[in-house]
């Protein structure tokens, strides 16, 4: 299924994402890494400081409610995946991204930006596998 | 303040993910689909939000400390290992599979359709799976004999 290539949305969407890395490190001194920020309310992560963390997931998901509140429509996103693939893919993600200490936002943004060596690796490695399973998924075992 | 801080930052990262298309698993994967149905709109996400990021960060880094903790938190550690590059590995491939990362996921949870849920749950089963293993593992290397 394609889709609308939007080099100048995704442009400022970058930039709004950067702005609020740099704002939350301004603020709070933190990372903007997602899986950062969710693994610290699961059992054993030894962090106590909820309040942020809370607040900012929460700010997170109210941003659909907000664009349909300025633009009159809830923005629209389509999965051309199946269940199993939801299931199976998220998993992983929250396996690798926990043991890799990281994912796109703190590894891919925040630590690059900082030409942190061991974000530059974990970019590559996930981008290089991510690249090879949708190509297995799509054109090897036929999608 | 800071829980005001806090929540309308996230409101602005996540006003960038919806936006950029990364909370899009069809944008994302057609992103990785060169070879087929090639959308390169995320090396733009990619490409704004480091800019911002690089030159903001050293701003930011000018000051003795944050506005509202006591210092500022960055990884320090320089090592790169098999849990790092491995770990990365197979979140790739779960992204690859799913579409979904982290902080796609998070704001799409806001639109209402139950397959970012269904992803939300996975990964959070993923990540609870990832914390068990590791302290399995540092138990055993504490264990006497081994």
């Amino acid at each position: 299924m394609p889709t609308e290539f939007t080099p100048l949305m995704s442009l400022a969407g970058g930039a709004l994402i950067g702005l609020a890395a740099v704002a939350l490190m301004a603020t709070h001194g933190r990372i903007a890494g997602i899986t950062g920020v969710l693994g610290a309310f699961l059992p054993g992560s030894g962090e106590s400081d909820w309040g942020w963390r809370a607040a900012f997931l929460i700010g997170m998901v109210a941003a659909p409610a907000v664009m349909m509140v300025l633009t009159g429509s809830m923005p629209q996103i389509e999965v051309p995946v199946s269940t199993t693939a939801l299931v199976i893919g998220g998993f992983l993600v929250g396996i690798g991204a926990t043991y890799g200490s990281g994912c796109t936002s703190g590894h891919g943004v925040c630590g690059i930006s900082r030409l942190s060596p061991r974000s530059i690796v974990a970019t590559l490695s996930f981008m290089a596998t991510g690249g090879m399973t949708v190509f297995l998924v799509r054109h090897v075992f036929g999608g | 303040m800071r829980f005001v801080s806090a929540l309308v930052i996230g409101l602005v990262f996540g006003l960038g993910i919806m936006l950029s298309g990364m909370a899009n698993p069809a944008k994302v994967l057609n992103f990785f689909d060169i070879a087929g149905t090639w959308d390169p709109s995320l090396a733009f996400v990619m490409g704004g939000a480091l800019v911002v990021t690089a030159i903001g960060y050293r701003l930011v880094f000018r000051s003795a400390q944050p506005m509202f903790a006591p210092r500022f938190l960055v990884p320090t550690r320089k090592d790169i290992d098999v849990k790092l590059v491995g770990g990365s590995a197979v979140f790739g491939i779960g992204w690859g599979l799913s579409g979904f990362c982290p902080g796609g996921l998070v704001p799409a949870l806001g639109i209402g359709d139950s397959a970012p849920w269904i992803a939300f749950a996975a990964i959070v089963a993923g990540m609870m799976a990832a914390r068990v293993l590791s302290s399995l593992q540092a138990r055993q290397k504490l264990a006497p004999g081994e």
